[in-house]
């Protein structure tokens, strides 16, 4: 995975995690679909095998269900087991061992499930309605399940790290838009770090306004902030959330005391989104400290489509959220 | 026992009742046994240890001592016992819901899964989950769930691990042919057939499932021709025949621990209680119940073979049998004299509560 590129790119990143607990700690093992001969779709994995050998880089047949039945069945046993659907869309043919065996284990007094569930995610790159997909939604109600999102190669080895160290069971969304994006490339600590799980950052200080996000969008949010500072001058704070639960509540309230007003930008569709449960949360536990309708920028409510022109209209878009940001400042 | 298949296979192929008949002779078990006098005596009582703890609580049910679903294993008891006896210390079982006997075989107390179905504090769940939906990793048991299939997954990563770890484990997924149809079930089988692993996967042909007979649950002739489509060994055994059981689960035992991959054996019974005791089983033909019941329980006709070997007197089966409804009756009254869980473990453990705060019900006056 040498670069010869300076700083390492996001896929970079989780590699390198991926290694560097896999060298310390015997019990972490890889599995899933094309991971090991072929290095996974994306490359995340590659060069392990040869590394570590086929026990601990485990190939599977075409079987969501197996991968996180057998990482649940190995996280009992006090293994560190590291799941990988092939793209986040496949998770939906693992889910019922994810809701039903990795998410109760622990509250049933049967065991602890410490294992990584990890995959690319997300839109934007024309992948057509299964190859697409933000899953976080369909987890958010599901007591039980961490998840997390890296939008920065920093977070991404940071976060993959606490992920495999967490005693629970972690999903990791993994924008896959943002594997390669030479826009992320940063140099990392040579030392081994970690990124706490449940902590969001401030990606961006600001004063008038809050752009609470995740994932891609947070580059988005960033650009929306940037236009709107060189444009109209006044100044928006962008939170990227990193985890998605157990939501900082803390980081979104400490924001919304700041600036005073908000939006809520992500990429999944928009209805029973991750935005509407942030939005609640503001509107019981800082209602008084608003000076504007918290406002939503999501996807519209639709199969994610393929073709440019239509995914471009189902995706929030730059001069969307920067419009947004107008409205709420004027109100 | 080439016989005693045939006899099944009439029985469930086609319309069964008009296929029962009385047998020319009372049903016992197989002679050709490995096992010692001890051992048979063992296996006898953990075979009534079974039945009667059915039989308390169903009892306590009756008397609304228990809130949940009563589930009971009645006429399947040789299954659950005979095969989890070939185990040793180190395997691991995830049984399915007519196992219980398997959970005593593998060393779990009756008052544990007592204090279970009464929803105890001091349950090993603290009262989260019902009847033996509970682990003891140390005893080798695997807390199984409802949802049918999955456990076979599950026990490939208990595979994965031990050999990571170079240990030589075998484990034993219980499932019922009804959970055959799911895709649990497939990619479990398959990805431990593919990795060679040594998972003994043990379908319980009990006739129905809930309310549907075998003949509405698949197309196959019998369950055991899976295997060669998974590329594994198969068997199939009398799963009322406790000695055949126990025989044929230490031949599988065996192939798998010395390396040559997984097992399915198809275990040939019937469920003569309904899918919980709520069930009216209106669905089944009549007098097909009574049939088993008279002619083919397994408690019987372990008890003639052991009367036929001259191992046990009626009058020693009865002693053991006061002694275990003794054992039981105290079980249970100290079950029931634990303490009911604290409201609040309600928001307990839903995640490691030294990283996440417990999720305790926010008052609507705290904003």
């Amino acid at each position: 995975m040498a670069s010869k590129k300076e700083g390492s790119t996001i896929l970079e990143a989780l590699h390198a995690g991926i290694r560097e607990a896999m060298t310390e700690d015997e019990r972490v093992f890889i599995i899933g679909e094309d991971v090991g001969r072929y290095g996974g779709a994306f490359k995340v994995t590659e060069g392990l095998l040869d590394e570590f050998g086929k026990d601990r880089v485990v190939d599977t047949p075409i079987s969501e269900a197996a991968i996180a039945g057998a990482a649940c069945g190995a996280a009992l046993m006090g293994m560190k087991p590291i799941a990988e659907f092939q793209f986040i869309d496949f998770i939906s043919n693992g889910f019922d061992i994810l809701t039903n065996y990795a998410a109760k284990s622990r509250y049933r007094g049967c065991g602890s499930i410490g294992a990584v569930f990890r995959g690319p995610c997300g839109s934007g790159v024309r992948g057509g309605p299964f190859h697409s997909l933000n899953a976080e939604a369909f987890f958010l109600n599901t007591a039980g399940l961490k998840m997390v999102e890296p939008s920065t190669a920093y977070d991404a080895k940071g976060l993959i790290r606490a992920a495999i160290d967490d005693p629970d069971p972690v999903l990791v969304f993994e924008h896959k838009k943002l594997y390669r994006m030479p826009r992320l490339r940063e140099n990392l600590p040579d030392e081994a770090y970690r990124v706490e799980i449940g902590k969001a950052r401030v990606a961006r200080e600001g004063e008038d306004l809050s752009i609470i996000t995740f994932g891609a969008q947070t580059l988005n949010a960033l650009d929306a902030a940037e236009r709107i500072q060189e444009e109209d001058g006044r100044s928006v704070e962008v939170i990227d959330l990193r985890t998605l639960a157990p939501m900082d509540k803390e980081a979104i309230l400490a924001t919304v005391r700041k600036t005073n007003r908000v939006i809520i930008l992500h990429e999944a569709s928009i209805t029973g989104g991750i935005g509407g449960e942030i939005s609640a949360i503001i509107a019981e536990e800082a209602f008084e400290w608003l000076d504007a309708p918290v406002i939503r920028i999501a996807s519209i409510d639709s199969p994610v489509p393929f073709a440019p022109d239509l995914e471009d209209y189902y995706l929030p878009s730059l001069d969307e959220i920067v419009e947004g940001c107008r409205k709420v400042l004027k109100y | 026992m080439t016989l005693f298949f045939f006899a099944y296979f009439v029985c469930f192929a086609g319309n069964i009742l008009m296929q029962m008949k009385k047998p020319r002779k009372p049903l016992s078990c197989t002679k050709d046994t490995t096992l010692s006098t001890d051992q048979l005596l063992e296996l006898y009582r953990f075979l009534k240890l079974t039945r009667m703890f059915d039989e308390k609580t169903v009892r306590l049910k009756k008397q609304s001592k228990l809130t949940g679903g009563v589930f009971t294993s009645l006429g399947q008891e040789a299954t659950a016992v005979g095969t989890a006896y070939a185990l040793e210390p180190q395997d691991f079982i995830a049984p399915l819901i007519r196992d219980i006997g398997a959970c005593f075989v593998k060393g779990i107390e009756p008052r544990t899964i007592l204090l279970q179905y009464f929803g105890r504090g001091t349950a090993p769940s603290r009262a989260t989950d019902v009847q033996f939906h509970f682990a003891d990793l140390e005893k080798g048991m695997v807390g199984p769930i409802s949802h049918l299939g999955d456990m076979i997954p599950v026990m490939t990563g208990i595979l994965l691990a031990s050999r990571l770890k170079n240990e030589k484990r075998v484990a034993v997924a219980y499932v019922g042919e009804g959970a055959t149809s799911t895709g649990a079930f497939h990619e479990g089988v398959n990805f431990g057939a593919v990795k060679k692993l040594p998972l003994i996967t043990i379908v319980e042909n009990n006739g129905y499932a809930y309310s549907t007979p075998t003949d509405e649950q698949a197309a196959c002739e019998q369950f055991v021709d899976k295997a060669l489509g998974y590329g594994i060994k198969g068997f199939q055994v009398d799963g009322n025949d406790i000695v055949a059981c126990y025989e044929t689960m230490k031949k599988a035992v065996d192939y798998a621990r010395n390396g040559h991959g997984s097992v399915l054996i198809e275990v040939m019974t019937y469920r003569r209680k309904g899918h919980a005791e709520h069930d009216n089983q209106s669905y089944v033909p009549e007098g097909e119940i009574a049939w088993w019941a008279e002619h083919n329980d397994p408690v019987t006709r372990f008890e003639r073979y052991l009367a036929e070997e001259n191992l046990l007197t009626e009058g020693e089966m009865r002693e053991i049998e006061t002694e275990i409804k003794e054992f039981l009756d105290k079980e249970a009254e100290w079950a029931e004299s634990e303490p009911r869980p604290e409201a609040t473990e309600a928001a307990m453990n839903v995640f490691d509560n030294t990283v996440v705060r417990p999720a305790y019900r926010k008052s609507v006056l705290d904003n």
